[in-house]
């Protein structure tokens, strides 16, 4: 017994010690993750709740990245390791595992996010501890942190092609329907300044909960206000309610022309295509575009998760978020978020399935616009395309005038 | 005003008031009876509509619709009997009990949709024969919503006929009236338990069916309807059947007329006011029940 006592004491000596060091450890911050044979890095979306039917794929085209550059070699020599977590579509559970990836798991960044909220959520976390996340989903501008890559869409490079295309084609007056939270509400801030500034009328603007499915008063005011275009920023599965009851109600999209902002391939699949047929969409990729880059990352990715997946516009992008964020640590020689960042905006174009892409210094991504419309079997067809590369506008001039994005 | 649009919506309310009536049945039932609140009632609701998917597999074309719904009041029916059985008959004197213990279980059902079905959801179409609307004067009412009134009253009046003219609705009424004395004279309070919470479950379960066809089926649809179906519980007067089908038209029909004013997120607070102003002066709800069962 004697014996084991003292045993007892050595091992408590022991673990003290290591608590020390691991203590030092962390002083030396998120740099510190990179010293082992491995890098770790975090992936946060939501694998459960409303917007689990939009994030999984971004959750596995990210991983997918991971994997190929892992099968490569790595990144400076060393394998990534990627921690994934649930945010359970709820901003509060985003902000808790964000501080869980930085501060817990000491990983170098994060790859994740989807609604505004979630993103609005994180931000705080990312900049207390000097982290760098890569946001892949479009977004109401209106924000600028060092600490954020915002590789989706800004409003110019999303919602206002699809109004200069709806203007071109000669709709007059605009119904705006959303669900009630950041995006929506700025990007109809945006939207109908634009309308109104270019002659135009915006006949009605509606807010469901987000989540929401019951649409019946929405689409009696509609019916009422009789508008020409529908700019729909509804989010994940209130998509379906409204399809469905316009659909009851007699407003098809061929009826009354709807562009989506928030329903790319994933989610037309799984609302059923008969349901959206005809309906439009404005982003930066479609499945549908011809070119090398993007046929090798369908090839793949159906290789890995199966024939009959489609791919997407934030699926891309946390997809081409990884692989720059690889070059740009091979340029900077280094896993600091700080350095990584500033390596990321100096980088040249490379080419992608999005086409030839490059952050700017106000850490969004130059990239081209398309506008899509849906066929019976849930393809996009191209329709439209930007005549260059667009460059980003944090914030709309028209709506912000005198704000700009500047981070040095 | 437009008229046409002020009546289009009492309509949407009525349409609205009667999936609550459908998914605050059962709830109104278990309360009313056995003085339990059964958290994992959303997820019965979520479970009905995969009952219409996967039966909507099996029967394709118009009689899916009809076969989802027997499919989802036996489904549901059965569920509910094994959850009273099982969990709620066990926990009958920890009211508390009853509530935290259901609310795991409406987690875990809810990640066994997930795990069984996928988290992205499963898509219902509605058959040929609701597609489309019927045209009165300038309305046009969608087939569907005029078809989910229909199921609403013809679970209302099933309801009624049961309880009214049965001799099980009579064993019912009586272990509801005063359970110890329905006891001594030979009723068995433990089976018409069952026998209600299975009812009430059924319910809802066909609630599940008509969400359906409005909306999407995922793990977490019976989430969005649970709250209001407890507002229509508690203002409809704890356990009145009736008190709680006024109560949802009423609910309906309140966020609906906000609508006219404000937007369909901001109707949502107007109705909350509503709620609560109403029952600052009627705290016993639309129907005061009279029940031993709520005595004490």
């Amino acid at each position: 017994m004697v014996m084991g006592v003292k045993a007892g004491r050595l091992v408590a000596v022991l673990l003290m010690g290591a608590a020390l060091v691991a203590c030092q450890k962390k002083e030396e911050g998120p740099a510190a993750a990179a010293a082992g044979e491995t890098v770790k890095v975090g992936v946060l979306h939501s694998l459960s709740g409303t917007m689990a039917i939009s994030e999984v794929t971004v959750k596995n085209s990210t991983q997918m990245a991971i994997d190929e550059i892992n099968a490569a070699g790595g990144v400076m020599g060393k394998k990534i390791e990627a921690i994934v977590e649930d945010g359970a579509s709820d901003p509060s559970i985003f902000a808790q595992k964000a501080a869980k990836l930085t501060d817990g798991d000491k990983v170098v960044t994060v790859f994740g996010g989807w609604t505004s909220a979630s993103r609005k959520a994180m931000l705080p976390v990312f900049e207390k501890a000097k982290n760098l996340l890569w946001y892949p989903v479009q977004f109401e501008g209106n924000e600028c942190s060092p600490n954020i890559m915002y590789s989706g869409a800004q409003p110019n490079q999303q919602m206002l092609p699809a109004l200069a295309w709806a203007k071109e084609k000669g709709f007059k007056t605009y119904f705006l329907v959303g669900s009630d939270y950041v995006f929506p509400r700025t990007a109809n801030l945006i939207a109908r300044k634009h309308i109104e500034g270019g002659g135009m009328k915006v006949v009605g603007e509606e807010y469901q909960a987000l989540g929401g499915t019951e649409f019946s008063g929405v689409i009696a005011k509609i019916k009422a206000a009789k508008p020409e275009f529908v700019l729909n920023t509804l989010n994940g599965d209130s998509n379906v309610a409204f399809f469905k009851q316009m659909a009851a109600a007699g407003l098809t999209p061929d009826k009354v022309p709807i562009m989506s902002l928030s329903i790319a391939e994933e989610e037309a699949l799984s609302m059923g295509p008969a349901l959206v047929k005809g309906s439009y969409a404005s982003w930066n990729y479609f499945e549908t575009l011809d070119s090398p880059e993007n046929a090798k990352f369908i090839e793949a990715y159906r290789a890995k998760f199966g024939a009959d997946k489609v791919t997407s516009d934030p699926m891309v992008h946390g997809y081409v978020d990884v692989y720059i964020w690889k070059a740009a640590v091979e340029k900077a020689k280094s896993f600091d978020p700080a350095a990584v960042r500033a390596a990321a905006v100096t980088l040249e174009s490379i080419p992608t399935p999005l086409g030839a892409v490059k952050f700017m210094a106000n850490n969004s991504l130059v990239q081209t616009g398309y506008i899509g419309q849906l066929d019976a079997a849930g393809k996009f067809k191209v329709i439209w395309t930007s005549p260059a590369p667009i460059e980003p506008e944090p914030y709309d001039p028209v709506t912000f005038p005198g704000k700009t994005c500047t981070i040095s | 005003m437009d008229p046409t649009f002020l009546l289009g919506q009492v309509f949407n309310g009525l349409s609205v008031g009667s999936i609550y009536i459908l998914a605050a049945l059962g709830l109104a039932l278990s309360f009313g009876l056995m003085r339990v609140i059964n958290m994992a009632h959303g997820e019965i609701v979520m479970l009905g509509g995969y009952i219409a998917f996967l039966t909507i597999k099996l029967v394709p074309g118009p009689l899916g619709i009809p076969a989802a719904i027997v499919a989802a009041l036996i489904g549901g029916g059965l569920l509910g009997a094994l959850l009273e059985t099982t969990l709620v008959s066990r926990l009958a004197d920890r009211p508390l009990d009853t509530l935290l213990a259901t609310w795991g279980v409406s987690l875990i059902v809810q990640q066994a949709a997930r795990d069984l079905f996928g988290a992205t959801g499963v898509s219902v179409t509605a058959p040929a024969w609701l597609d489309g609307a019927i045209n009165v004067g300038p309305l046009s009412l969608p087939l569907a919503r005029l078809f989910i009134l229909l199921v609403a009253a013809l679970a209302l009046g099933g309801l009624a006929v049961l309880l009214k003219t049965s001799r099980i609705g009579l064993l019912v009424r009586a272990a509801n009236q005063d359970r110890a004395t329905a006891s001594a004279m030979g009723v068995s309070v433990r089976q018409v338990d069952m026998f209600v919470f299975a009812l009430g479950s059924g319910v809802a379960g066909v609630a599940g069916v008509v969400l359906a066809l409005l909306g999407p089926v995922t793990p977490t649809a019976g989430q969005s309807y649970i709250v209001t179906a407890f507002l229509v519980v508690i203002l409809g007067g704890l356990g009145s059947i009736v008190g709680s089908a006024i109560a949802a038209l009423m609910i309906g029909i309140v966020s609906a007329m906000a609508q006219v004013f404000v937007d369909a997120s901001f109707a949502q607070v107007v109705t909350l006011v509503f709620v609560i102003i109403f029952l600052q002066f009627r705290p016993q709800g639309v129907i005061a029940v009279r029940s031993r069962a709520l005595d004490d």
